[in-house]
């Protein structure tokens, strides 16, 4: 009987349902490539227009907090993929340390990014339309970094807030006892997409930090 | 079960293997390389992308369809990004007729 609570009644077995699931996962996060593939191609552009500007406001950035938060973010996505591990043995406890791991990690990362970088910035007078006091050569095109920095920080940093959501959520899922060997479907679609979010930024980092060059 | 359970030692491995790559990217930006910098990057960064997808994600032991997916994502995104730098960089090869000068400064103003 408890497979079959498991099962949802349109699928034939358990691994088609999985099948499913990640189907729709990688379809979604298909989408997700492209709403950020446009981002990167508008950095690519501009980057190649302005090329001394935005090499020098790469080299305005804290390359190692951006280092720091990588490794953060590898640390979380590790814990995520452990969690998923605990739900597929049914290991109800391990799955909440993880998960509530994960949870820690994913703030850290917003937590330093707001607190250290984005403050920074904000007392630097380098946000543009918000607080933008550069008056030093190229200021223009510096802004337009500045711009694609934020834009892009910004609707990752809004992609880990919405996984800490969903993260929340499966704690509290796991802690009611909803999952088991045989479900754990929302476990490894949320991780899914939080590895993802963690990809992201795996090419934000040298793309934004490192290619300015920082000899 | 309906997955793969993936030995806690693999992960632990991808992990290391990710970080040592992240300290790898970050020392290279330091050195000066001219262009290879942005090449090498970039490389990191597609290995480590691949490792993550491979491993974290299950690609390597989900089905084929899993993959098709990522791959037309992936390549949707080169047609993106190819399409848009192939108008960037072949603009300068033809010279704007001389009639169209006028025009053009017309627009400016």
């Amino acid at each position: 009987m408890h497979s079959s609570a498991a099962l949802a009644e349109q699928f034939d077995d358990l691994q088609q349902q999985h099948e499913a699931s990640s189907l729709g996962m990688w379809l979604f996060l298909a989408t997700e490539v492209m709403f950020f593939g446009g981002l990167f191609t508008a950095y690519i552009i501009f980057r190649n227009f302005y090329l001394p500007a935005f090499e020098a406001g790469s080299r305005l950035l804290d390359v190692r907090i951006g280092a720091f938060n990588t490794a953060v973010l590898l640390c979380s996505s590790l814990t995520m993929a452990l969690a998923v591990r605990a739900a597929q043995l049914g290991k109800k406890g391990l799955l909440i340390t993880f998960l509530l791991l994960t949870l820690l990690l994913g703030l850290t990362f917003v937590g330093v990014k707001l607190a250290f970088e984005w403050r920074h910035d904000y007392l630097e007078g380098l946000v543009p339309g918000v607080n933008w006091t550069f008056s030093g050569p190229d200021s223009q095109h510096l802004e337009l970094f500045f711009c694609f920095y934020f834009f892009m920080t910004g609707v990752h940093a809004l992609h880990m807030v919405i996984g800490v959501g969903i993260l929340t959520v499966l704690i509290v899922m796991a802690a009611r006892g909803r999952f088991s060997p045989q479900r754990y479907n929302a476990v490894e679609m949320s991780g899914l997409y939080w590895h993802f979010v963690d990809i992201v930024w795996i090419f934000l980092f040298p793309l934004l930090y490192l290619i300015g060059g920082r000899y | 079960m309906s997955g793969h359970v993936v030995p806690k030692k693999l992960y632990i491995l991808v992990f290391a293997a990710l970080i040592v790559f992240t300290g790898l990217t970050t020392g290279v930006a330091f050195v000066n390389l001219g262009k290879w910098n942005t090449v090498a990057a970039l490389a990191i960064a597609v290995c480590k992308a691949s490792l993550v997808a491979l491993f974290f994600m299950h690609l390597r032991w989900s089905s084929g369809l899993m993959r098709m997916v990522l791959v037309a994502a992936f390549v949707w995104f080169a047609i993106l990004v190819t399409l848009t730098l192939s108008d960037e960089f072949t603009r300068q090869w033809t010279p704007v007729p001389s009639s169209w000068e006028a025009r053009i400064q017309q627009q400016v103003r």
